[in-house]
């Protein structure tokens, strides 16, 4: 090899072999570069974005340090906090409903009553911008954006949160270290804490959590000051967050985001290979003549080799230079795409890296894919010039460098994706997963070609029988066009099945007679009046289930905090030391299943044992099984109790479910609150006892099951658009690979075309035969791909979403049409000319 | 070196060397296996050829011709047999060092011309010399196309040059390196008669020029009777191999 390299011949050949090719190599060059654009872009993003969150890092958090809780600060706390000096911020937050008298709408929000200057780093961006400033001095509130715009509140409009009414400041445009697709979920509205007392909402029972935020400039040793304070800190359940958690944090999010994109940027890529190794295989078949007259003329088979393998490696390299030019244009259009889920501003900055990286892909991948056709040119026999069907007579043995070749391919996708997931489970079933779909394709093409030549309608019109024929033709391309297209196909396909079967999911949760209103955080002293309430507007009350919050204390004798500490021990801490929101009944009710134990729904006499019931995971992660003790401590009153049993939880159901349930006859006398389940059927029902409940009992919130489907809807379009602008690389290579596919083939077609029109066929006729081959080239294609998409979205919802596949036709038709009609149209542009110009002219011209 | 003393000085060593054997062929056989049959397309074919030796063989389509070219040009491996082409043992080659023979001292004239389509005429021509690593290549095939009368066409690709113009690239390329032996394959059999005598002339001229020994396969029986010999094959038997009583003229030197 080395010796063929240092030959000038063989370079000076590639040269000039290559000048009057350059329409078929320009092709092989367009396979890599969307593959590569899309990689390189993507790494530059990655890079950027990772420069951005280092050098905002500290906005992400606004503070030095946070320090968050579930109730009030202790004073001893207080003291504490006192003692760390530095400026500080107070903030409280919490779920509730907000009011807007001007247009009648309320919604779920989550409230930041704030004290201080909070944000120290980044800035609250908002409409007018002063309105971040003027909010914290009076009665005044910054509102969600796409909150205001969907309720048609205007800066100045009121709105009532809780029991007081608040007069809208500014439009709250951008909170820093947050994204938009987390304010989706729960809208920001910002009031100055001064006011919260007199919204009345922090209540017995309300989710409140209590933040304060610290700022000392860079004077102070943050990790220091937490490490002298930490037993104080676990003491109280303080948690603590700093720059470089939420830092880390972030990154991981943000990885986890990029590495997908990196992902599915790679399949463009080896797409495109599949492309190159079209583009060549054509480029070779057409090269054989001259191949055996350059070994006539004494070129060893080295040598003849090389001439082409320097050309696929020029052009690799050429394809991977312009795709990383492109890739850095493209790198433009990402924030945009992301915007949604970035909480830090992005710049742009060209990253060298993602370019070396990109163009070493692109000669890797481009080489690697060309050496498929390339191994033939050793095993061309100068008889050739001889003798054009030599080939035939004595065919070619199976070559063993192939499957090095296969290998080596297979070698270098998993290497990429563990490099890029760097985990060997994911990155090998990402691998594995490529690799299973190309072989499926691959499969489903070689079937339907074999079934075509099985099974040919003879009694079809010659039209017809003659493109169909031309599928499983010499020289065909079926089996590139069908993985290329039927892999996009498969792509964009399985996204609109599954986010189908998601939303399907969600809204079948809300059918029937099931509960599409929650009203919770209600007190005890308002439970009766809410319930006369709904009972007027003739609703039903499906479900009113007391909630008694609480923390596990121990688990067999040992506390929780020795528990932790313990180095040994297997069980997880969020489970130990979370609040436990429980309730109490006698018996289980449709979206519980017993598991093991058994089932006690109440307790015997005042001395009796409390046998309560676990959730499965919940048990899991606690590491414990019925018969086991478990100490909860209630609002200071620790109470023992025994497993009785497990339960599995259907917690898609839109219903109140608990992890921990208690025997009734214990906890009747804890403090505790209400939530309320009933059926409003209408929006205008739903409207109208929302309005009742909150203007009667401001710290009530309501949950609409047309909500949670408006958000869980606004998520998932969120989270497709990113993968379907991903899946469009994918989409757009396997269209180049078409085209290259089908102009490879036109000095085929031409031929063919020239020899019908000699025998007398029409124009119309031949034209009509090509079409008649894509369309069934692109249905066959976008049919493989349904069919795996099919497969994967079911599987999909059967075990990673747990919920029923629902085939939606609708997307898969126009799939299926898009898909047929691109490939007719492609097909019908390229073998443009063919038709038109007389026979020999076309013949002389292209040769 | 002009091309002229060059010639000259080939015609010199074709005299010492004239009786020489350049090609030895032993007891040649080549089989196919058609499915269960066994096809012999050659059968125990035997015969020598002297440095600067004409030789044609003729015979029916089917008769083995192509193959006994190519099993001698070392394009092919014999069933059984043993081909010495100038002294070497083709029997006990490698692909490449069969290649490296080719390039030393084997030229090629093909039925269909062979020109490489994406290559000048200048270009197709040098590649014979430009596989040796020879430089300054250049001068010689432009003096060669002069012979054949291309003088003004170097830079055309073989696509813009007719059937004949083809054949006399090929021709320039044939005698490029100065092989030893030229192996002619149909030369006229894609060209009309006026243009078929053109380049037949071309070829005898070349080759007396260079003191090439040349084998001629054909169809044609009035070509091969320029040559001194004319072996017969038949079923791929040798049928007859006649002496000519009148060897080509140019060859009477």
């Amino acid at each position: 090899m080395k010796f063929s390299l240092l030959n000038g011949w063989v370079w000076k050949m590639a040269w000039r072999e290559s000048r009057t090719t350059g329409k078929r190599l320009f092709l092989f060059v367009s396979s890599i570069i969307l593959g590569v654009a899309a990689l390189v872009a993507i790494n530059s993003f990655g890079h950027n974005l990772e420069r951005a969150v280092d050098e905002q890092a500290k906005s992400l958090l606004g503070a030095d340090l946070v320090v968050t809780i579930r109730e009030p600060f202790s004073e001893e706390t207080e003291e504490l906090f006192r003692s760390w000096g530095g400026d500080q911020s107070r903030e409280v937050r919490m779920a509730s409903m907000v009011y807007f008298p001007a247009s009648d709408g309320m919604r779920l929000v989550e409230i930041r009553a704030l004290e201080g200057d909070f944000p120290y780093y980044g800035e609250l961006v908002t409409s007018p911008p002063e309105a971040a400033e003027r909010f914290r001095q009076g009665p005044y509130a910054l509102v969600d954006d796409r909150m205001m715009l969907q309720f048609d509140v205007e800066v100045g409009d009121s709105v009532k949160i809780g029991a007081f009414l608040f007069t809208v400041a500014g439009k709250l445009q951008r909170i820093p270290g947050e994204t938009m697709t987390e304010t989706l979920i729960a809208p920001r509205v910002y009031i100055p804490l001064s006011y919260l007392s007199q919204t009345e909402l922090v209540q017995f029972g309300s989710r409140v959590s209590y933040r304060n935020a610290f700022r000392w400039g860079t004077s102070t040793n943050v990790d220091q000051l937490l490490e002298d304070a930490r037993p104080h800190l676990d003491e109280q359940r303080l948690r603590t967050i700093t720059v470089e958690d939420r830092k880390r944090r972030l990154g991981r999010s943000m990885e986890n985001l990029y590495r997908f994109m990196s992902l599915v940027g790679f399949i463009a890529l080896v797409l495109g290979g599949i492309g190159v190794a079209s583009a060549i295989h054509i480029h070779i078949r057409q090269r054989l003549n001259t191949v055996a007259v350059l070994r006539c003329l004494g070129a060893s088979s080295q040598q003849a080799s090389m001439i082409y393998v320097i050309q696929a490696a020029v052009m690799s390299l050429v394809g991977g230079a312009a795709g990383a030019l492109l890739g850095i244009g493209v790198q433009n259009l990402m924030p945009p795409v992301l915007k949604n889920f970035l909480p830090v501003v992005i710049s742009f900055e060209v990253s060298w890296g993602a370019v070396w990286q990109g163009l070493g892909m692109g000669l890797g991948f481009g080489l690697l894919f060309a050496l498929l056709p390339l191994l033939t040119v050793r095993r061309i026999s100068p008889l050739v010039a001889l003798r054009f069907t030599y080939q035939k007579e004595n065919p070619l043995p199976r070559d063993p460098l192939r499957w090095l070749v296969y290998g080596l391919i297979a070698l270098a996708i998993c290497l990429f994706s563990l490099s890029r997931t760097q985990s060997w489970t994911q990155g090998l079933a990402f691998a594995g997963g490529t690799m299973v779909a190309f072989l499926f394709l691959l499969a489903v093409a070689n079937l339907i070609t074999a079934l075509i030549r099985r099974f040919f309608p003879d009694s079809w019109s010659y039209v017809w029988r003659q493109g169909l024929a031309n599928l499983h033709r010499p020289n065909n391309q079926t089996t590139v066009v069908m993985l290329a297209l039927g892999l996009g196909t498969f792509l964009i396909t399985t996204l609109f099945l599954v986010q189908g079967t998601l939303l399907n999911a969600v809204s079948l949760a809300g059918s029937g007679d099931r509960p599409d209103m929650v009203l919770f955080d209600i007190q005890s002293d308002q439970r009766e009046e809410i319930l006369q309430i709904v009972r007027s507007m003739d609703l039903p009350v499906q479900q009113d289930v007391p909630i008694v919050t609480m923390r596990l204390a121990s688990i067999n004798g040992r506390t929780v905090q020795e528990i932790s500490e313990d180095p040994d021990h297997r069980r997880r801490d969020w489970a130990l030391f979370r609040e436990y929101r429980s309730t109490y009944r006698d018996r289980l009710i449709d979206s519980e299943e017993l598991m093991a134990g058994e089932w006690h729904g109440s307790v015997n006499g005042p001395s009796g044992e409390v046998q309560i019931s676990l959730e499965k995971s919940i048990a899991e992660d606690l590491g414990v099984a019925p018969g086991d003790q478990l100490v909860f401590d209630v609002q200071g009153m620790p109470i023992e109790t025994t497993i009785g049993s497990l339960r599995q939880v259907d917690w898609e159901r839109m219903q109140t479910n608990f992890f921990v349930v208690f025997p009734v006859g214990v906890l009747e006398e804890a403090p505790q609150f209400h939530v309320l389940m009933t059926q409003v059927g209408s929006a205008e029902a739903s409207a109208q006892l929302q309005r009742t409940v909150v203007q009667r009992f401001p710290n009530v919130s309501t949950i609409d099951m047309a909500l949670v489907m408006e958000t869980v809807d606004a998520v998932l379009d969120n989270v497709t658009f990113v993968i379907r602008t991903m899946a469009l690389f994918s989409i757009i290579t396997g269209l180049v690979v078409l085209v290259g596919a089908v102009i490879s083939s036109r000095y085929q077609r031409i031929r063919e075309s020239v020899l019908l029109r000699t025998l007398g066929a029409s124009r119309q006729q031949i034209r009509k035969i090509m079409a008649i081959e894509y369309l069934f080239l692109g249905f066959f294609s976008a049919l493989t791909g349904l069919i795996l998409a099919v497969g994967a979205s079911w599987a999909l919802a059967f075990f990673l979403f747990d919920t029923v596949f629902v085939m939606e036709i609708q997307p898969v038709v126009l799939v299926l049409c898009v898909v047929v009609g691109f490939t007719m149209l492609i097909g019908a542009l390229s073998s443009r000319g063919l038709t038109s110009r007389p026979p020999l002219e076309s013949l002389r011209a292209e040769v | 070196m002009t091309p002229r003393e060059m010639f000259r000085e080939r015609r010199r060593r074709r005299d010492l060397y004239m009786e020489k054997t350049v090609l030895e062929v032993k007891d040649l056989t080549k089989t196919y296996q058609s499915g269960e049959r066994t096809l012999t397309v050659l059968d125990r074919v035997s015969l020598s050829l002297t440095q600067g030796s004409c030789c044609a063989v003729v015979g029916p389509s089917g008769s083995g011709k192509t193959t006994l070219l190519g099993l001698c040009a070392g394009l092919d491996r014999p069933t059984s047999g043993s081909v010495v082409l100038n002294g070497v043992s083709l029997n006990e080659l490698d692909e490449d060092q069969m290649a490296r023979v080719r390039s030393e001292s084997v030229g090629f004239v093909f039925q269909t011309f062979q020109l490489i389509p994406t290559l000048t005429a200048l270009e197709n021509v040098v590649v014979p010399i430009e596989l040796r690593a020879e430089t300054h290549v250049k001068s010689r095939a432009i003096e060669l196309l002069n012979q054949v009368g291309l003088g003004d066409r170097l830079d055309h690709y073989p696509a813009q040059l007719s059937g004949g113009e083809q054949q006399r690239v090929s021709l320039a390329r044939a005698f490029i390196n100065h092989p030893r032996i030229l192996f002619a394959d149909e030369p006229t059999g894609n060209l009309d008669a006026e243009t078929s005598d053109r380049v037949t002339d071309l070829l005898f001229e070349l080759n007396d020029a260079a003191a090439t020994t040349l084998v001629l396969v054909t169809h044609d029986l009035e070509l091969a009777r320029r040559t001194q010999r004319v072996i017969e094959l038949k079923g791929g038997m040798i049928h007859s191999d006649q002496n000519l009583q009148y060897p080509s003229r140019d060859l009477a030197l």
